[in-house]
């Protein structure tokens, strides 16, 4: 069948169209009537609160800054609180003549020429228009007195009360918890600006800055009718912020103490972990500084000592300072040797003193340079017998070893929340290529093989390669936070466990550790002495690669840096671990007297019976009672 | 009969054209459009504070808007319908060239950029294309249309929506799907289709909001519905602006006599917003004017419609008025927080000339289809 034939019919058409302009026009008549209707809302019937709020800008939208969460230990000792301080805020469109103003301050409150600079520092950073902001922090009653009695005269300026970031703790876990700092132009560009509104910290390092997005919360904010002089008359409506949240950490105070006091007067690091949960318990890198200092700004002086302290407070040793780890790692060279089938838990080796490659005249040097004679794996752990381990790494390779280091972490970050932490280095041949364009040599494996040469690590990564070897290769990544309510840190990316192809190697070359604590010939057995549990451990020394350049030291000071470092790595009780540590005392010399004693100390804290509360007013009555 | 081609000279036994007829241009929309320009100097003078510079490139701007109004209003209708079909592709085209190659500002690509040469905005070209597109299609076919020929007309629709979606633009896109829209509209789409459409709107809103907009097109919706929910970003504007409105009063605090605009309150005070530095200098009074004005240029445009001889002038001339009055329907509910901001100036007053340039050209259109008809007497 052929279509029927459509003809345009024109007139038709012409009053569809004419009917639909019809609706048209009503729709735009009531819709330009609902636009009047509103305009007549807003300027007529609402016309005077419109009136009132617009006369001298009076409305104002102000944010409430969140209280920051606060952080606290594995027993709830508050490490990071916040506290009230007054500020003195200044709103510069309100303020008619600037010089005047901040010369009457001056004179009112006694400032001095660099108070004056940060207060113009300050009041130069970024704004909002109408926004008040703080210049001075930390106000005295008395300085809050008089420009209360002044107040006439200084528009534009108020006293506020805000919280300020606080840490009981100071010094005590500066390098843990970090701390908090003025937001500068660099994040400004980076963060959320309506996030931040009215918030003027922001976490600089440590779990403060890790956790930040925890820690902050969420911003509130209040629209308030203020008088031309920007005092606020009413609030008009009122969100609340939300809090940060609270974060509880694995950390033990009790403990970090104990490592403190442990360390004495010394440089150094001490990281004891948990092995079951990967929890740091102690996080200590000596000498440290009071981070209350940073909060509201650091003065140039305070800041300058610190910076140039030959002692380097500031630097976190823990997870940026590189050490050759020495002889901790050979327990991991020896289990290599063991996987990998190039030697055997009994195969001796001879130590004259000394090792030579084949072919080689070079004399690579035991420590006891005397020699230890015939020595099988459990001994050579035990006297920390470098030819040994010379021998092991020449049979073992680079490569292998590389391969097998880098699975205990070594090499790598090996840290959930940890900031800043460093990679160390474990070298390979590709990695000397790269870096170096030269081939890798012989020797070098020698010397990696008993953790000098290229080697580098971090207190956090002998800790960590330690706890798991107590953990029998189990990888539980260390971790601050132990729980932000009820969220943990994020677990996904947890490297491979280390699978043996003899799983009863984990427990043989733990012997071979235990031997190094309590065997007759073990160089920490001074540091086990009388201990009622078992403990595992390693000792090491590391030659000092280089000082700080252009410092001037006395030359009793310099000799004294280029003594070795201490190392000590070790866990307990050998039969259920529950802490794992890694000691480096810079300088210490000796990682049996020196390091191992501090890991023997925070053994005994963290698994003897707590002592009773107050140690020190007991010990006076036992000298007060007969 | 006269061939149709060629420039439309009188017939003989005719009455002789009037002037404007023979220079096509419609003295009622040009008053229309001069009392606005004039408005809008006032009105940017005040909004920029005072700023000549402004004021001169902006009379700039209408220069060249109006050449190009005048320019395109001796083009016959039946000229555009023919090049409807490449203009078309064309311009969808450079519509993908943009994501491909365009130039990036605000989070947004939205510029096609031959270096040195020109940068411009293909979606503005859209704005033109679109209303020809579905009224060359729609005009040549049976009036109201079959599922089908309404079928054919969305697809012409989706294309550029979803490329300028894309970019991303809300405002612009806002107003090029309602263009293709109203030529449906107005050649009488069924009821049914409408209700229809209507009814889906719901999943299909579902649909855009998870898969299609952009977070900070989301957060502009919410902030629609609560506009005060978020009143250090995305509200502060509204809550400034309605400030600035309602302050105004009746009769308004006079000429550069605003102070919510003048101090910096007011975003994009003499852009988007400048119809709250309106309220507020003139008060209902002004806003009442403004008004009347804009529905006097919509009532021209739909007597010009009513009048158009074809199908295809009806329905662009149509779909060009009613897209007009989009334009101030949201860019004045947006301000006064009764819509989203979604980025629509205020026709013929704010600020900027690409959007100025583009809505000239739509007028100039109107007059195109009001001057060229065959001049006949009925009856």
């Amino acid at each position: 069948m052929a279509k029927p034939i459509r003809i345009k019919d024109h007139l038709n058409e012409a009053g569809i169209v004419q009917r639909r302009i019809i609706l048209a026009t009503v729709v735009i008549v009531l819709l330009s009537g609902v636009l009047l209707a509103r305009m007549f809302w807003l300027q007529v019937v609402q016309y005077e609160h419109h009136a009132t709020l617009s006369e001298n800008n009076r409305v104002h939208v102000q944010p409430i800054p969140p209280a920051r969460g606060r952080i606290y230990d594995r027993n709830g000792v508050v490490l990071a609180e916040n506290r009230p301080s007054f500020s003195l805020n200044i709103t510069r469109e309100r303020v008619p003549d600037l010089e005047t103003t901040v010369a009457l301050l001056q004179s009112l409150l006694e400032l001095d020429d660099e108070d004056i600079n940060q207060l113009h520092r300050r009041l130069g950073q970024r704004r909002r228009p109408f926004e008040a902001v703080p210049v001075m922090f930390n106000l005295t009653e008395d300085q809050i007195a008089r420009i209360a009695v002044n107040q006439f005269r200084l528009p534009g300026i108020e006293v506020q009360a805000s919280f300020v970031r606080h840490y009981p703790r100071a010094e005590h876990f500066a390098h843990a918890v970090g701390y908090v700092g003025r937001i500068n132009e660099r994040e400004m560009e980076t963060i959320d600006r309506v996030a931040y509104a009215g918030t003027h910290y922001i976490g600089k390092t440590g779990v403060e800055r890790f956790y930040e997005h925890l820690l902050h919360g969420k911003v509130g904010y209040e629209e308030v009718e203020t008088n031309a002089r920007g005092r606020v008359l009413r609030v008009l409506k009122r969100t609340e912020p939300e809090s940060g949240r609270d974060l509880t950490l694995h950390l033990d105070s009790r403990l970090q103490a104990v490592a403190e006091e442990a360390l004495g007067n010394r440089r150094g690091a001490v990281v004891a972990i948990e092995p079951k949960t990967g929890g740091v318990l102690a996080y200590v890198s000596q000498p440290s500084f009071n981070p209350n200092l940073f909060v509201t700004g650091i003065s140039h002086a305070d800041y300058g000592e610190l910076r140039d302290s030959i002692d380097q407070p500031l630097f976190n040793r823990v997870v940026r300072g590189l050490y050759p780890p020495g002889s901790t790692i050979k327990q991991i060279v020896a289990l290599a040797g063991l996987d990998y089938g190039v030697t055997t838990r009994t195969a001796r080796v001879y130590d004259p003193g000394f090792y030579q490659l084949p072919n080689n005249s070079h004399k690579y040097r035991n420590w006891n340079r005397y020699g230890d004679g015939w020595v099988d794996m459990e001994l050579a752990m035990a006297r920390s017998n470098d030819t040994y381990f010379y021998d092991l790494a020449h049979k073992l390779g680079i490569d292998r070893m590389h391969e097998f280091m880098t699975k205990f972490g070594l090499g790598t970050r090996v840290s959930l929340d940890i900031f800043e932490e460093s990679a160390g280095l474990m070298p390979s041949r590709e990695w000397k290529r790269a870096s170096r364009r030269q081939p890798w040599y012989p020797g070098e494996t020698l010397i990696t093989g008993i953790g000098q040469g290229y080697m580098l690590s971090t207190p956090l990564q002998l800790a960590h390669s330690t706890a798991l070897i107590a953990n029998r290769g189990v990888w539980k990544r260390p971790r601050l936070l132990a729980d932000a309510d009820g969220q943990g840190p994020d677990e996904s990316d947890t490297p491979e466990n280390v699978v043996l192809r003899n799983p009863s190697d984990w427990d043989f070359i733990i012997r071979t550790m235990e031997m190094v604590m309590h065997g007759e010939r073990g160089t920490a057995r001074s540091a086990a002495a009388g201990a009622p549990y078992r403990m595992a451990g390693k000792t090491g020394t590391a030659q000092v690669v280089a000082i700080a350049q252009g410092a001037r030291y006395d030359s009793a000071a310099l000799r004294e840096r280029h003594r070795d470092h201490a190392l000590f790595v070790g866990f307990a009780p050998v039969d259920d671990p529950q802490i794992a540590v890694a000691v480096m005392v810079e300088n210490g010399e000796s990682g049996g007297r020196v390091a191992a004693p501090v890991g023997r100390m925070l053994f005994d804290a963290w698994l003897l019976p707590e002592p009773e509360p107050e140690p020190e007013p007991e010990s006076i009555e036992e000298e007060v009672t007969p | 009969m006269k061939p149709l081609s060629g420039v439309s000279a009188p017939s003989p036994g005719l009455r002789r054209e009037p002037l404007w007829m023979r220079i096509h241009v419609d003295p009622w929309l040009l008053l229309l459009i001069l009392i606005l320009a004039g408005a809008a100097g006032f009105v940017l003078y005040s909004a920029s504070s005072k700023s000549l510079s402004m004021l001169y490139r902006q009379s700039a701007h209408y220069a060249i808007g109006l050449a190009v109004m005048l320019f395109i209003a001796q083009v016959k209708p039946r000229f555009m319908e023919r090049w409807v079909p490449v203009a078309y592709v064309g311009s969808s085209l450079l519509l993908l060239a943009v994501l491909v190659v365009g130039t990036e500002a605000k989070g947004a690509q939205r510029w096609l950029s031959i270096p040195g040469v020109i940068t411009f905005q293909p979606s503005e070209i859209m704005k033109l294309v679109m209303p020809m597109s579905v009224a060359w299609y729609l005009g040549r076919r049976e009036m109201p249309p079959r599922f089908k020929h309404v079928a054919v007309c969305l697809t012409i629709i989706m294309v550029p929506v979803v490329l300028i979606l894309k970019q991303p633009d809300l405002g612009t896109t806002l107003l090029i799907a309602a263009s293709g829209i109203f030529g449906l509209l107005l050649a009488g789409l069924r009821w049914r289709y409408i209700l229809g459409a209507l009814v889906m709107l719901v999943p299909g809103a579902v649909a855009m909001w998870f898969f299609v907009m952009h977070a900070y097109q989301k957060q502009r919706v919410l902030t629609l519905l609560n506009p005060e929910s978020d009143p250090l970003g995305a509200g502060w504007n509204i809550i400034q602006s309605k400030a600035a409105i309602g302050s105004g009063g009746v009769y308004g605090k006079g000429w550069l006599q605003g102070t919510q605009s003048h101090l910096d309150f007011l975003p994009e005070g003499h852009t988007d917003f400048i119809i709250a530095v309106l309220a507020e200098e003139f008060g209902l009074v002004g806003v009442s004017l403004l008004m009347l004005v804009y529905l006097l240029i919509i009532a021209r445009g739909l007597y010009i419609t009513h009048h158009a001889q074809e199908a295809f002038s009806k329905l662009l001339a149509g779909s060009v008025t009613l897209t007009f009055f989009v334009y101030v329907f949201v860019n004045i509910g947006m301000v006064s927080g009764l819509l989203p901001v979604v980025g629509v100036p205020l026709p013929l007053i704010s600020y900027g000339g690409t959007s100025l340039i583009t809505l000239l050209a739509g007028f100039g259109i109107l007059m195109s289809v009001h001057t060229h008809r065959k001049w006949m007497i009925h009856g």
